[in-house]
């Protein structure tokens, strides 16, 4: 069944293919013309002219690839794992049927939402060529591994983290790459997620040196309720501000003993846990006094023998008590860190908070929703669209062991990650259910990558803070930098997060006129679609008019060109009445044309 | 479950009421843009005390001297003017400018001259954050600069095609102009010299593409957007189109004229200097003309004369006069004076005594101490000097005039409450400028030129 329906969605066909009429046709049901949709088929010879439209001219018609949709499967939504039961039984019931995505759209889609790039031409031939029924998932395993995943994901990470140099402020760039080497590290790795908050929640040292005590350090309002709000944001997926006063001060007392000495290194700190406010002392705070105390402690040991040596508070004071966000008090015992108190209730099995935080904001990473929806907006009445659902993803990452990239897979090899992005049918509550895949426009890193992947241009990236400037090398991407303050005009128009509150609606892909000044018309996109390298071979490799065409479209849009856009194309290009034959400038202006019509179009600029 | 989720059951009315959300609230409006409507629902000045339409801020970086432009000392010695000590006469009776400004000297009556403007802050970047936020640097939440409150406050009013806050050509760089209020502030930067054969506005103007080449790939697009057809009805796209439809009017329609400078006269062009600062006035009257509401010229080249400081003010200066002079008139005969603010200051002065040692070799360091601004317009009355400097152009003698007041008054003229809450998206207590309750340094606004 499977393997008859794929090859619906693809006529595979030769090279040699181009001009003549059909040679091979491996399936034959594909030109069965009930099976066409939204695209017609290019007829197969010039000669068979049954409708009233003309041939094409000059050149012989181009056979296209493409059967029936370039978007859209013919092959019927079944349930492939227990996220398809889930979700089609509640689509069922709003009366919504699922349509598939094809091959092409599926390529575009992961290597965007995995690893934050376009495929190359290449890449997109051969994955759509590909006849193995099993190539979907295989993808899926090998952008797992590499090495892009870590840097998009760190690009991800770091929003919600909040890693950026800031003037004049909070963490300074030697703080910002240790904190983003230890995270880009983590995803590396795929350090179990458990191990990974309890590091962000519990470490103590230098900020230059043990990256992720910069959590304490990455928070504009560095009081302890300040700190609690970023616990509950970041690691609960909620917003304290909307919690009864008395939890949000019961999360507040667990972290009213972290401390901040300063070291006589620039903006080095150390953070680590002071009952007795040690560092609140005059003579703690002053700088290059930490020089003539006792050494800092390394990162795994408890300061408090270090602390003890110059604190001078009175001991004996009440101790603190505290409350987990489920309502329970602790009394805190002036032996442990509070911090540890705190991460032994959160990381644990058991606790709703900690799992459904993470399940539910990976699934709005790749599924552009959260099943609670703002993903960071988890309270009492804001209840998930599919309850069963959520439920079951956290018993899957628990049962996995904390281990994200299994809970990658398991939504990516879902169909219902693998949904066509056209709307079907209307239902008010169709999109909370994923009833399709949503559009949305290619974050900023993402975009800029990808044109520049696309022509083979390079970005500059900067940031004055502080002097002397900070100068990114040419041809790293956008989506590698680690720090949020170095950055690029074109970043800061298409609204990269600021990175200023750690809440995913930081970033902003809302379009505004100067978006499309830019790419439509400014020098920057246009210096890279007329000098790009890459797409420069493209035009110039001496190719057919066709399979130039065909390699713009594979490169650009990851999929071949269907018989009416190669129609279109050939009116332009060197066929076309418009073009002055042998004028081989004019023929490569059209080529930029249609390259930048293009990284132009609706397709480009979102996922979809 | 509902009721009690996860070992809280609060409802989200209930928090409401117990006024827990407004941090959230806020945040999540200043996210969708209702914020705004907030901000225009704040009790604003009345209508008919709205003297200023536009603002043209001419921003001297790096900090032009005080001595040698207009706060002369000729008096001073050769320590504090070297070879600029010369004052000439203005067609104001006792007002003297440096003996560099001819052409601002006839048209005084058209402006004043602050000479009491005071910060006491020496860095570029913190000084230029006081001059253009009036919040003092250092806080913990950065604040937008005059121009993106200015975008902020006319959003619900005006209705131009040119974005709102124009930088003419670049922008700042080393602060970022629109604070915590994000990416939609941002001023439109031009790019290019207007005193080019043509203004290539970044964007706006590109070059090498014909009106007719334009076009095509414009009804390309519409042809190659296989996909786009399918999904235009999806509020994402159909938004998109509406932006993009906007983008054409500034890229083919009436919106571009405005940057088409070979509209005016040749004479006039003559007038204003066929140098980028020059046409950068010129193409900042036309901006005004159009409505738009904030724009700023960054002088191009800067003035940060530590070394070589006498022939740079030499070749500077004059075109600075010659274009200021050209824009006061100009807005004067077209009628736009009167409801156009022109204001130009650096971020402070330079030192009074200059620098003789090597390897400055006759320079001037940076000085927040006292130094002078120009205001003209919307308002600001000509041909008056606001407080003093001492003798030789070292601290204020008489009416110190610091950020907030400047700001203050700006804001006033046109029609901006400065006590208005800005949308902070943390939710963060933020206003246009520090309330009195911050206890800011303030000699009080401009009143005796309002």
């Amino acid at each position: 069944m499977m393997k008859k329906e794929l090859a619906l969605a693809v006529v595979v066909l030769t090279f040699t293919a181009w001009a003549a009429p059909v040679k091979t046709n491996r399936t034959t049901s594909a030109t069965s013309p009930a099976k066409s949709t939204a695209t017609k088929p290019a007829p197969a010879k010039p000669s068979s002219t049954k409708t009233v439209t003309p041939p094409p001219p000059v050149q012989a018609a181009y056979k296209a690839k493409v059967e029936g949709s370039p978007f859209e499967s013919a092959e019927p939504a079944r349930a492939e794992n227990q996220i398809d039961q889930l979700v089609f039984n509640k689509l069922a019931t709003l009366g919504l049927k699922p349509v598939l995505c094809t091959d092409a759209v599926f390529i575009r889609r992961a290597f965007l939402d995995v690893i934050g790039t376009v495929p190359t031409a290449q890449e997109a031939r051969e994955f759509i060529l590909d006849t193995d029924k099993n190539k979907r998932r295989k993808l899926i395993d090998k952008l797992l591994e590499r090495d892009e995943f870590a840097d998009y994901w760190s690009m991800r990470w770091g929003d919600i983290l909040r890693i950026k140099a800031e003037f004049p402020v909070n963490l300074w760039p030697n703080a910002a790459q240790a904190y983003h080497r230890w995270l880009r590290a983590a995803l590396a790795e795929n350090k179990r997620y458990d191990v990974f908050a309890r590091e962000l929640l519990t470490s103590s040292g230098s900020n230059f040196r043990v990256g992720p005590v910069n959590f304490y350090r990455a928070i504009q309002n560095r009081t302890p309720d300040g700190i609690a709000g970023a616990v509950a944001l970041i690691l609960m997926g909620a917003r304290m501000d909307a919690w009864p006063k008395d939890r949000a001060a019961g999360l507040t007392a667990f972290f009213s003993q972290v401390g901040y000495k300063p070291t006589n290194e620039w903006k080095e700190d150390i953070v680590f846990w002071d009952p007795l406010k040690a560092s609140t002392l005059p003579v703690n705070i002053a700088p290059g006094r930490a020089a003539l105390l006792p050494p800092p402690p390394s990162k795994e040991a408890n300061t408090n023998t270090n602390v003890v040596v110059v604190a001078t508070l009175p001991t004996n004071s009440p101790p603190l008590e505290a409350m987990f966000p489920d309502g329970a008090k602790v009394q805190l015992s002036p032996d442990t860190d509070p911090r540890e108190v705190f991460a032994n209730w959160l990381i644990n099995d058991q606790n709703p908070w900690f799992k459904r935080a993470i399940v539910n904001r990976v699934w709005y990473w790749l599924m552009g929703r959260g099943i609670i929806h703002e993903p960071d907006d988890i309270r009492p009445d804001n209840p998930p669209s599919n309850q069963a659902l959520l439920v079951y993803l956290e018993s899957e990452l628990v049962s996995g062991r904390y281990d994200l990239k299994r809970l990658y897979r398991l939504i990516l090899n879902s169909r219902t990650y693998q949904l066509s992005s056209i709307p079907h049918g209307k239902h008010p509550q169709a999109e909370a259910n994923f009833a399709w895949y949503p559009l949305r426009r290619l974050d900023a890193e993402v975009l800029i990558d990808s044109i520049n992947k696309i022509t083979g241009a390079t970005d500059l990236y900067t940031s004055p803070i502080p002097e002397p400037f900070t100068y990114i090398p040419e041809g790293k991407p956008a989506v590698a930098i680690a720090d949020g303050s170095i950055t690029s005009p074109f970043l800061a128009l298409f609204g990269r997060s600021a990175r200023a509150t750690g809440m995913e609606n930081e970033r902003n892909n809302k379009p505004v006129p100067a978006q499309w000044l830019h790419l439509l018309n400014s020098s920057h996109i246009q210096r890279k679609l007329e000098q790009g390298p890459t797409l420069r071979k493209i035009f110039e490799s001496g190719r057919k008019p066709e399979e130039t065409a065909e390699e713009l479209y594979l490169a650009i849009l990851a999929r071949f060109p269907t018989g009416d856009e190669m129609r279109n194309l050939e009116m332009m290009t060197s066929a076309g009445p418009a073009a002055a034959k042998g004028n081989y400038m004019k023929r490569r202006e059209n080529w930029i044309d249609a390259a930048w019509a293009l990284i132009n179009s609706t397709e480009f600029l979102y996922r979809h | 479950m509902k009721t009690n989720y996860m070992g809280m059951d609060i409802s989200r009315r209930e928090a409401l009421r117990r006024g827990l959300c407004g941090a959230a609230a806020l945040s999540l409006a200043g996210r969708t843009g209702s914020a705004l409507a907030d901000v225009a629902a704040q009790p604003m000045a009345s209508a008919a005390k709205v003297k200023a339409k536009s603002v043209i801020q001419v921003f001297l970086w790096g900090g032009m001297s005080h001595n040698d432009t207009w706060d002369p000392k000729p008096e001073a010695g050769y320590e504090y003017m070297g070879e600029f000590a010369k004052a000439i006469p203005t067609n104001v009776n006792g007002i003297q400018l440096g003996m560099l400004f001819p052409e601002l000297a006839k048209q005084t009556d058209k402006f004043s001259l602050i000479r009491s403007m005071t910060h006491r802050n020496n860095g570029h970047e913190t000084a230029a954050y006081l001059m253009q936020t009036g919040h003092a640097p250092g806080e913990r939440i950065s604040y937008p600069s005059i121009g993106a409150v200015f975008a902020l406050f006319k959003k619900p009013s005006y209705k131009g095609i040119i974005p709102p806050y124009v930088v003419l050509t670049q922008p700042q760089g080393r602060f970022s102009e629109e604070g915590f209020l994000g990416p939609l502030y941002k001023p439109f930067a031009t790019g290019s010299d207007p005193n080019a054969q043509r203004f290539e506005v970044e964007g706006v103007v590109a070059r090498g593409i014909t009106d007719d080449r334009q076009k095509s790939r414009r009804d390309l697009l519409g042809k190659m957007n296989t996909f786009g057809s399918q999904v235009a009805d999806t509020p994402a796209v159909s938004a998109a189109e509406e932006a993009k439809k906007q983008a054409y009017a500034l890229i083919l329609g009436e919106g571009r004229d405005v940057f088409d400078l070979s509209k005016e006269k040749d004479a006039l062009r003559d007038r204003y200097g066929r140098n980028t600062f020059g046409q950068d006035c010129l193409a900042a009257r036309r901006m005004v003309e159009a409505g738009v509401p904030y724009v700023v010229i960054n002088y191009p080249g800067g003035w940060d004369t530590h070394s070589n400081h006498f022939a740079t003010m030499r070749r500077q200066c004059p075109n600075l006069d010659q274009g200021l002079a050209a824009l006061l008139a100009d807005l004067q005969e077209r009628g736009l004076l009167e409801t156009t603010i022109v204001w130009c200051s650096g971020e402070f002065g330079r030192g009074p005594k200059i620098d003789w040692q090597p390897p400055w070799n006759g320079g001037r360091n940076h000085y927040g101490n006292v130094f002078s601004v120009l205001v003209a317009g919307g308002g600001f009355k000509g041909g008056h000097i606001v407080g003093e400097s001492d003798a030789k152009g070292e601290e204020v003698k008489t009416r110190p005039v610091y950020p907030v007041d400047l700001l203050g008054s700006i804001y006033q003229l046109a029609g901006i409450d400065a006590r208005a809450r800005l949308p902070h998206p943390m939710g963060a207590e933020a206003y246009v400028l520090p309330p009195p309750s911050d206890k800011v340094k303030s000699g009080g606004l401009l009143t005796e030129i309002m």
